[in-house]
């Protein structure tokens, strides 16, 4: 991060030099998750750039990146830290075949700690704060949620034998969830909450011109035009901006330069990813084509 | 609307009067997000607004208009009726022709099984009808299934595991804690078995004017299952999709299903089932809450919209679910054939075929639910 003075413009800039192009509203809402230091969470379809927003975060803050995948059944041994089990048996014969005394201590100490995401986030050597990405936090149970919360609030964890770790600089935090279930209103409250939605037309070209660089304007151009027919189609799944970018990097490696009907067809695979979508999407090629030819301008 | 301290205040109480849930806490916090972006940008005050004040998507709506409304003088706030306008106004004609009263049936003077009719219903009608003003047998009969609906309901294989006597995975912790015990020595190996968790139960009940005769029976039923388990989502289908869980979470029975009726707008009007499973499958389903759950669906297959969609999407559902479920209040009427389009369509993808039609047959159900585990 530059010494620049922190500001939403600030924001824009930063993470767009680290490959992530953001509205004006989402530059806000990490603007004020950084200066008010609260964790952000982001909501919105499959494929939007949620995840992105994290690792372009943290290459631009240069903070270590440490994600936590949550799943159902997720519990503190996984996600907070665990004692090495194995070596302390394996201490415990070698101390046994040596006649010396053990003590129990000495089983507990950071030699055996385990650091799992959370943990490691809170415990930060620094100097610069690590962005803790906590990614599909509505996969995991509500009781998994209540201990995130209590984390969250005061970025303290308490192992019984070591004590109390708190951090010196509060991590980043970014949570992520798809909505399979509502997450709980106090995590919520704790948060400051952003929808990410598709991006415009404008900033959907911009966005394939700079993560997809060596695709020709012309191209992305009509690739971002026949997406944006493609989700009008009444989709199971309609293409995310990960779908956009993946189809313009597909039709680059194969030497196309147009979105013409045989090679839309040879490339539906990487935009659209159910098989009644890809009948769909097959049924409408010509009306995809030609919005694409037009979209050149 | 120019002082710093005010424009928290005044703009969280507009929003709260809107219905939008914010606490003295967001407007502590929006205060903060203000004094970081500044008031200058028109656009910065808006989205420190976003970011603090609104945490549901379905929300983003009224925020804009409030907004609208207080900080550029825009026009008032069109009335909360707004949301009804983009509605599908259905008719139904019974395929063969006939005005009024499809299949009549499941009349049995001696055992007194509920005289079954079901009614086309001519048009969408949004009446917000109160569920609890209905009263009759149906009430009753519905309250004492409250005693014996606190089944254990299907379980599944959960990743987090337990100590157990037999021989299964080692437990490593478990050991070096006992070895502590015992000045070091590891005598005693422990061991670990996955636990159980219940399976995610889903219901989908359609609420058109057909189903009517049923409607309150089979909710205080759900409701009865909602207080009971943990992860159970309930949505109701007519001409839309509407999640109604939340509502359902009061523990008394009349409390709870007045709240689902003030949210249900197309309670007794007509049914499009593809469509709203359709919705269903897209906002909820594979997203996850359908994954690897139990479905119920409660309808009586008599649907209004396009078959071949309704069985397109309930093959979807089918595809995600570990079990699909539907039951049919009809389906106890002597000779009942599944004649009705939409239930053909749709019973290649169901795995039970279930009645539903009386307090027996939702005992049945409980037991079919039981049953689907694992």
């Amino acid at each position: 991060m530059t010494a620049a003075p922190l500001n939403v413009d600030a924001v824009r800039v930063g993470l767009e030099s680290n490959g992530y192009l953001a509205d004006e509203g989402l530059a806000t809402v990490v603007f004020l998750g950084l200066s008010l230091e609260r964790p952000l969470l982001l909501e919105g379809e499959a494929g939007v750039g949620k995840t992105e927003v994290a690792r372009a975060l943290a290459r631009w803050t240069g903070g270590e990146l440490i994600r936590l995948q949550c799943y159902e059944g997720i519990d503190a041994a996984q996600a907070v830290y665990e004692w090495d089990y194995s070596r302390q048996l394996l201490h415990l014969r070698a101390a046994e075949a040596s006649g010396s005394q053990i003590i129990e201590d000495e089983l507990y100490s950071e030699r055996f700690l385990v650091r799992r995401p959370l943990l490691a986030a809170i415990d930060h050597p620094g100097p610069t704060p690590p962005v803790l990405l906590i990614d599909e936090v509505d996969r995991a149970d509500d009781e998994f949620e209540a201990f995130l919360l209590e984390i969250l609030s005061d970025y303290t964890i308490t192992v019984p034998e070591l004590g109390t770790r708190h951090a010196t600089r509060p991590p980043r935090v970014v949570l992520t969830s798809n909505r399979t279930r509502d997450v709980h209103d106090a995590l919520k409250r704790r948060c400051l909450y952003h929808w990410i939605d598709h991006p415009s037309f404008e900033l959907e070209l911009a966005i394939v011109r700079l993560r997809a660089p060596e695709v020709s304007d012309g191209l992305a151009r009509e690739v971002a035009t026949a997406v944006a027919v493609l989700r009008d189609l009444d989709l199971y799944k309609p293409p995310g901006v990960a779908e956009t970018i993946d189809w313009a990097q597909a039709l680059g490696r194969l030497g196309e330069d147009h979105v013409d009907a045989r090679a839309a067809r040879a490339t539906f695979g990487t935009v659209v990813k159910y098989r009644e979508d890809r009948a769909r999407a097959e049924d409408a090629v010509e009306e995809i084509v030609a919005a694409a030819a037009a979209g050149r301008g | 609307m120019a002082d710093a301290a005010h424009i928290p205040v005044a703009f969280g109480r507009a929003l709260r009067e809107s219905g939008i849930d914010v606490t003295a806490a967001d407007s502590i916090n929006y205060a903060r997000a203000l004094n970081a972006v500044g008031l200058a940008d028109r656009n910065h005050v808006y989205w420190a607004g976003r970011a603090t004040l609104v945490r549901d998507p379905q929300d983003i709506d009224v925020y804009d208009r409030t907004f609208g409304e207080l900080f550029d003088g825009g026009p008032p706030a069109p009335t909360t009726a707004e949301s009804a306008v983009d509605l599908i106004v259905a008719y139904d004609t019974p395929p063969d022709g006939h005005e009024h009263d499809a299949p009549s049936s499941g009349e049995d003077p001696v055992s007194g099984t509920p005289v079954v009719t079901v009614r086309w219903s001519r048009a969408e009608t949004l009446r917000h009808r109160d569920f609890a003003s209905l009263s009759g047998e149906e009430l009753d009969e519905a309250r004492t299934l409250m005693a014996d609906i606190r089944f254990a309901g299907a379980a599944r294989r959960s990743r987090r595991r337990h100590e157990t006597r037999a021989r299964r995975r080692p437990d490593l912790r478990g050991t070096v804690r006992t070895a502590l015990r015992h000045g070091g020595e590891p005598i005693r190996r422990s061991y670990t078995a996955p636990t159980r968790r219940a399976r995610r139960l889903v219901l989908l009940c359609d609420v058109s004017g057909s189903m009517e005769p049923y409607t309150r029976a089979l909710l205080r039923f759900v409701h009865a299952i909602v207080v009971a388990r943990r992860s159970v989502e309930v949505f109701t289908v007519g001409t839309r999709l509407t999640r109604i869980t939340p509502a359902l979470t009061s523990r008394d029975p009349d409390a709870a299903l007045r709240a689902a009726a003030t949210q249900v707008p197309d309670l007794g009007g007509g049914t499009r089932l593809g469509e709203g499973l359709r919705s269903f499958n897209d906002q909820w389903g594979t997203r996850g809450t359908a994954r690897g759950a139990i479905v119920v669906v409660v309808s009586d297959g008599w649907d209004r919209g396009d078959p071949d969609l309704l069985g397109s999407e309930m093959a979807r559902l089918r595809r995600i679910a570990h079990r699909v479920v539907w039951v049919n209040p009809l389906k106890a009427g002597e000779g009942y054939a599944p004649l009705a389009r939409g239930m053909a369509a749709a019973l290649p993808s169901v795995d039970d075929f279930v009645e539903g039609h009386s307090l027996a047959a939702l005992e049945d159900l409980v037991r079919v639910i039981e049953r689907t585990g694992t």
